[in-house]
């Protein structure tokens, strides 16, 4: 079936019962995935970016809608989907006294169904794929960050799964860590062509990692396309001014000066997105002296994700990091 | 099914091994009850009390109180599972939320085992004096309950997903039921409102089978109305964690 998608969603929706009332997690989402994407889930926290893979990994019953993973129906058929999924959740809390890396290995892919000699010759295979030889018999405790990391990946690579779900795989790393993982993740889908879906609030890892991006915001995807047409939708360079003062006036000012294909304002910056940046800066550094503004600081760049986010949202993706960190 | 369950139990028993404190741990709250409560009752008279005798009326309650709070404490387990994601692995796995359960309470089972085993051995010396049959049906008894209760606990706990909730509402299930099951004292020298209370109570008809057991009076109704209950209530506790395994989502 190389043309019928590996993951394949209708209506997805699901609603958490709070003391406050209930609560829309995820509105009705609908996206397909082809057979050896990787897909990036990109959005704040809290967008339902975790609610939708808990979903789509049996551990979430959706309040409404279907969904279709590996072949098999997700609301008729869990156990047939969970033999074909891999799932590596967000990092969870320090790993127990007495567990060890070969034995977990072990474990897991034996609840996959692998007979003992197919998870013991799995276990030679992978570890040295994700650089985890010489680990295995290693205590869990003992591990760094992003060992840890690439362990909990291959926990859920030993049953050689179709799909590979990954929730914020990189949060918490280093960067040389991350920079690693990101290269592991590749490698992954050249060597088995595993589809992946992944959640991330990291622009750059979206952008690296990802065929085609599915942005989310308030339980609802807001943008599905690849990296490149997201920017071009902007098709523009985004000139960033900060104030101390007058952001008004300079908004104004900018408008009238040029004719800006986008203006937003947030968090005292004005972004302005105009076909050519460096060639539209400088008459409006004149207008604004005229106007006797002057930035406190000018910077001219090409679309980022930041900027389709807030192109699409109104808000900045970056601000809310910080707000979260 | 059976080889999920083992597969479970195997990595749990691992782990216990490797910190095999903790099996000694759970024993000294009985062990200090042994050894500086017991020997109040050989003084004391009524209730089938008094001398050695009351070794065997006390000692088949301190195992029933290693089960409910051996494996009544299972639950802050699998509270810590779940942060480690262990829980969540492992349910994405085709394995049957059954045997994910199953494998657990068997390891509990074997930690009760083992300590009810040593509980006796060291209630020896004091003049425990049972019929050895009745001490090994018992110890069966305690096993069978331990794997009901532990699969309770690790459903609460994965209900309330949450040490500071589970400790409380632990401590409020089973110090009543502890102490309306006639552990310490039995229940024959209660007043009546309290025996009757106490009748309501299933551990109460555990305890007493066990110390019919122990007493060797094999045929004693008590022995078969508490096995009885002592299975289908475990049937029931596991049956009902399975569902809560399945069902529960963070």
């Amino acid at each position: 079936m190389p043309d019928s998608p590996l993951i394949s969603v209708r209506g997805l929706a699901r609603r958490f019962k709070t003391r406050e009332g209930s609560v829309d997690a995820v509105r009705g989402i609908d996206f397909d995935v082809r057979a050896d994407e990787i897909v990036g889930l990109l959005g704040p926290n809290g967008a339902g970016k975790t609610t939708t893979l808990r979903m789509l990994t049996t551990l979430l019953e959706p309040s409404s809608g279907s969904a279709t993973v590996a072949g098999h129906d997700l609301a008729t058929q869990p156990r047939e989907v969970r033999r074909r999924i891999g799932y590596v959740a967000q990092v969870g809390a320090a790993p127990s006294a007495g567990t060890i890396v070969g034995e977990e290995l072990v474990t897991q892919a034996r609840l996959q169904g692998l007979s003992k000699t197919d998870a013991a010759a799995r276990l030679r295979e992978l570890a040295p794929s994700l650089t985890l030889e010489g680990l295995t018999g290693r205590a869990l405790m003992e591990l760094s960050g992003g060992q840890r990391r690439r362990f909990d990946i291959a926990l859920r690579l030993m049953h050689n799964p179709s799909v590979v779900f990954l929730d914020e795989p990189t949060t918490g790393l280093d960067p040389q860590s991350r920079a690693n993982l990101w290269d592991l993740v590749r490698s992954l889908r050249e060597r088995t062509g595993v589809t992946i879906l992944l959640t991330t609030h990291y622009l750059e890892e979206a952008d690296a990692l990802a065929d085609r991006i599915l942005v989310m915001d308030h339980g609802a995807l807001i943008a599905d396309d690849t990296s490149a047409a997201l920017k071009a939708r902007i098709s523009g360079d985004v000139i960033h001014l900060t104030f101390d003062e007058g952001l008004e006036e300079a908004e104004r000012i900018a408008r009238e000066a040029l004719t800006p294909r986008d203006l937003v304002t947030a968090d005292g910056a004005l972004n302005i997105t105009v076909d050519e940046g460096a060639v539209a800066v400088a008459p409006l550094l004149r207008a604004l002296d005229a106007g006797g503004l002057s930035p406190t600081s000018v910077n001219v760049s090409r679309p980022s994700l930041d900027d389709v986010f807030l192109t699409l949202t109104g808000r900045s993706l970056r601000e809310e990091e910080t707000a979260a960190a | 099914m059976i080889t999920e369950t083992l597969l479970v139990f195997q990595r749990q028993m691992r782990i216990l091994l490797r910190n095999p404190v903790w099996v000694m741990f759970g024993l000294t709250q009985p062990i200090l009850y042994l050894v500086l409560f017991g020997p109040l009752l050989t003084e004391v008279r009524g209730g089938g009390l008094g001398g050695d005798d009351s070794w065997r009326i006390f000692v088949p309650g301190l195992l029933l109180q290693l089960a409910i709070f051996g494996a009544g404490f299972a639950g802050f387990g699998i509270i810590q599972e779940l942060r480690e994601g262990v829980i969540d692995r492992q349910r994405v796995t085709p394995a049957r939320r059954l045997s994910l359960i199953l494998g657990r309470t068997l390891q509990n089972m074997v930690t009760i085992g083992v300590q009810a085993v040593v509980l006796i051995l060291v209630a020896i010396p004091f003049g425990l004096d049972p019929s050895w049959g009745g001490v090994l049906a018992s110890i069966v008894l305690v096993c069978v309950l331990a794997i009901g209760i532990s699969a309770a606990s690790y459903a609460m706990g994965l209900i309330l997903k949450d040490e500071d909730a589970f400790a409380p509402f632990i401590q409020g299930v089973s110090l009543p039921l502890l102490l309306l099951s006639g552990i310490l004292l039995p229940m024959s020298l209660a007043p009546k409102w309290l025996e009757t209370v106490s009748e309501v109570n299933p551990l109460t008809h555990v305890v007493d089978g066990a110390r019919s057991l122990f007493r060797g009076d094999f045929g004693d109704g008590d022995v078969l109305l508490g096995a009885g209950i002592a299975i289908a209530l475990s049937a029931l506790l596991a049956i009902w964690g399975a569902r809560v395994f399945q069902r529960q989502s963070a």
